[in-house]
């Protein structure tokens, strides 16, 4: 199921939280929602999940609008939101039975899609247990198992790995991209290693409009442009190194990183790879290669420079 | 309306995992079978076989009891963020609304069935207006329904449960005591109005055993007002 966001804006009061964003995500795509705080990103998440109506524009899952019929809309949807609110006073079982039951499931079919959750969230020991009684990762696994009871076409996740511990991270990533494959994500997260590692495409807003959308390798790219080399050449002086590498055609900027141990950063011209070039002249001077990294934008990077001002 | 009944159960469960439920019946039946057996102007001062002073006990317990009850119905959902749990499934907001006056409407009724045996003691001791009894009962789900439905409006209006109930108790007291009090003071067509707006106008002629629409009309309005209204302010939330 597809969800498609025509021209989303979200204003309270005088101040607009989402600002004319549109987008679409396809089935089996993972679309990771990236931007600093107040950047609007529960707000769209909001939006999707019909809590929220949009003060213009259009949200559309599989074709159906969010404005003219809500409950179809809900009805496809597992969301777990930020604060996962729960019925702290209700047993697991209970209150999986009580959402089960708001969601239509077939009562023949509770029994079975109650306990598919308590297996695949890791509940069992604690089903009986309030939901007071349990720890926030477990509280966690709780909102999830409700996002996911009626097997939803579309999941959004809004920071689903808060309070995990790192083991519980990783299966949760994993079961995201286990779902992600034939169902729609969107999660957000602030944990940007977290996103790159589970998502197929990343969206960065700020303010209210989208500033960058790709996957991670295209993101990189476009921040970064010209490759970049660290390079290390040993068995010469470093000051004519330093001349020899600048008079390489390919190579744009040479900067000394480290002077004592020779090491450069260097910055192909556009388009260009130096590797080969640096390899040829050091074999001709009769240097030699201490190291040699391509230096890669980290994702840090890139959400920084597009969201900063 | 599977939707309706399925809030309706979770709410009444709620009351009953809370203590909530079993606090207010004890309560309902200690305060007012105090009153109608033993104190004051009890059954065996009026010396006629009536349900009528036990009538107008429940009317004043009733009225302090529900607010109590519908305070967190909505103020705790819009707090712990569950509301937005349930909004963003398949429910509409009128559905939730219904099922949790349903539920309240539920537990009162159950509080009311458990006096039966007041009803059949006075009907032993002589002879009684059944058509009477039946209205005064009807009188009284009625009235309890009119103060569910502006106490759940009331706690839509807020999240803390504390404003929610002395809300609930301030317009309550307009429709309890304060039209009555403005309907012999007032001249003219105000007297009239408020003479109209008089919960107590409205039960008094019901619980007397007199059967009359002008009467429902005045609690389904009531009713209404406050599911509608409820049902506004929660849509209201962006």
């Amino acid at each position: 199921m597809d969800i498609k966001l025509e021209n989303l804006t979200k204003t309270y009061g005088f101040q607009r939280a989402v600002d004319d964003i549109s987008f679409e995500v396809k089935t089996g795509e993972v679309l990771g929602f990236l931007g600093p705080n107040g950047a609007g990103k529960t707000t769209t998440m909001k939006a999707i999940t019909c809590y929220l109506t949009p003060s213009s524009g259009n949200i559309q899952v599989g074709g159906i609008s969010v404005l003219e019929n809500p409950d179809e809309v809900k009805k496809h949807i597992g969301y777990l939101p930020e604060s996962n609110p729960l019925y702290y006073e209700m047993p697991v079982i209970d209150y999986l039975r009580f959402v089960a039951e708001l969601q239509c499931i077939p009562r023949e079919k509770t029994d079975e899609r109650i306990a598919e959750m308590i297996r695949v969230c890791g509940l069992k020991g604690e089903k009986h247990k309030k939901i007071r009684e349990l720890s926030k990762g477990y509280r966690q696994r709780v909102g999830l198992a409700q996002a996911l009871i009626h097997d939803p076409e579309v999941l959004i996740l809004d920071e689903p790995t808060t309070g995990l511990d790192p083991n519980q991270i990783i299966e949760i990533r994993e079961l995201i991209k286990k779902i992600g494959k034939e169902k729609t994500v969107i999660l957000s997260s602030h944990i940007l290693a977290e996103v790159e590692a589970t998502c197929d495409r990343i969206l960065i807003i700020n303010k209210g409009k989208i500033v960058a959308d790709g996957s991670s390798e295209q993101l990189r790219k476009q921040a970064q442009g010209n490759e970049i080399l660290k390079v290390q050449i040993l068995g010469g002086d470093r000051n004519e190194v330093f001349q020899s590498l600048r008079q390489i055609n390919t190579v744009s900027l040479v900067d000394m990183l480290e002077p004592d141990e020779s090491i450069f950063e260097i910055q192909s011209k556009n388009e260009a790879q130096s590797a080969r070039p640096i390899f040829d002249m050091c074999k001709e001077k009769g240097w030699y290669i201490g190291q040699l990294t391509p230096v890669e934008t980290k994702l840090e990077d890139v959400f920084r420079e597009v969201t900063a001002n | 309306m599977k939707s309706i009944l399925t809030i309706t159960k979770r709410e009444l469960r709620s009351f009953f995992d809370s203590l909530m439920a079993y606090i207010m019946i004890v309560a309902f039946l200690g305060f007012s079978g105090f009153f109608t057996w033993i104190q004051g102007r009890d059954i065996f001062f009026v010396n006629q076989a009536s349900l009528q002073s036990f009538f107008s006990i429940a009317y004043w317990t009733l009225f302090f009891f529900i607010p109590a009850l519908t305070m967190r119905q909505i103020a705790e959902e819009r707090k712990t963020g569950t509301i937005e749990m349930l909004l963003t499934k398949p429910v509409s907001e009128w559905q939730i609304i219904s099922g949790k006056f349903l539920a309240t409407l539920a537990l009162i009724i159950i509080a009311l069935l458990l006096t039966i045996p007041y009803y059949i003691t006075v009907a032993q001791l002589g002879p009684i207006d059944h058509g009477a009894v039946l209205l005064g009962y009807l009188g009284l789900i009625l009235m309890s329904a009119a103060y569910i439905c502006i106490g759940l409006f009331t706690s839509s209006l807020t999240n803390n449960q504390i404003i929610a109930f002395l809300l609930a108790l301030f317009i309550g007291i307009f429709f309890h005591i304060i039209f009555d009090i403005l309907s012999n003071g007032l001249p003219g067509i105000l007297g009239n109005i408020s003479h109209y707006l008089s919960m107590s106008t409205h039960f008094e002629s019901i619980s007397r055993g007199v059967f009359d629409s002008k009467d429902i009309i005045y609690f389904l309005s009531i009713i209404m007002l406050g599911l509608v209204g409820s049902e506004a302010v929660l849509t209201k939330r962006n």
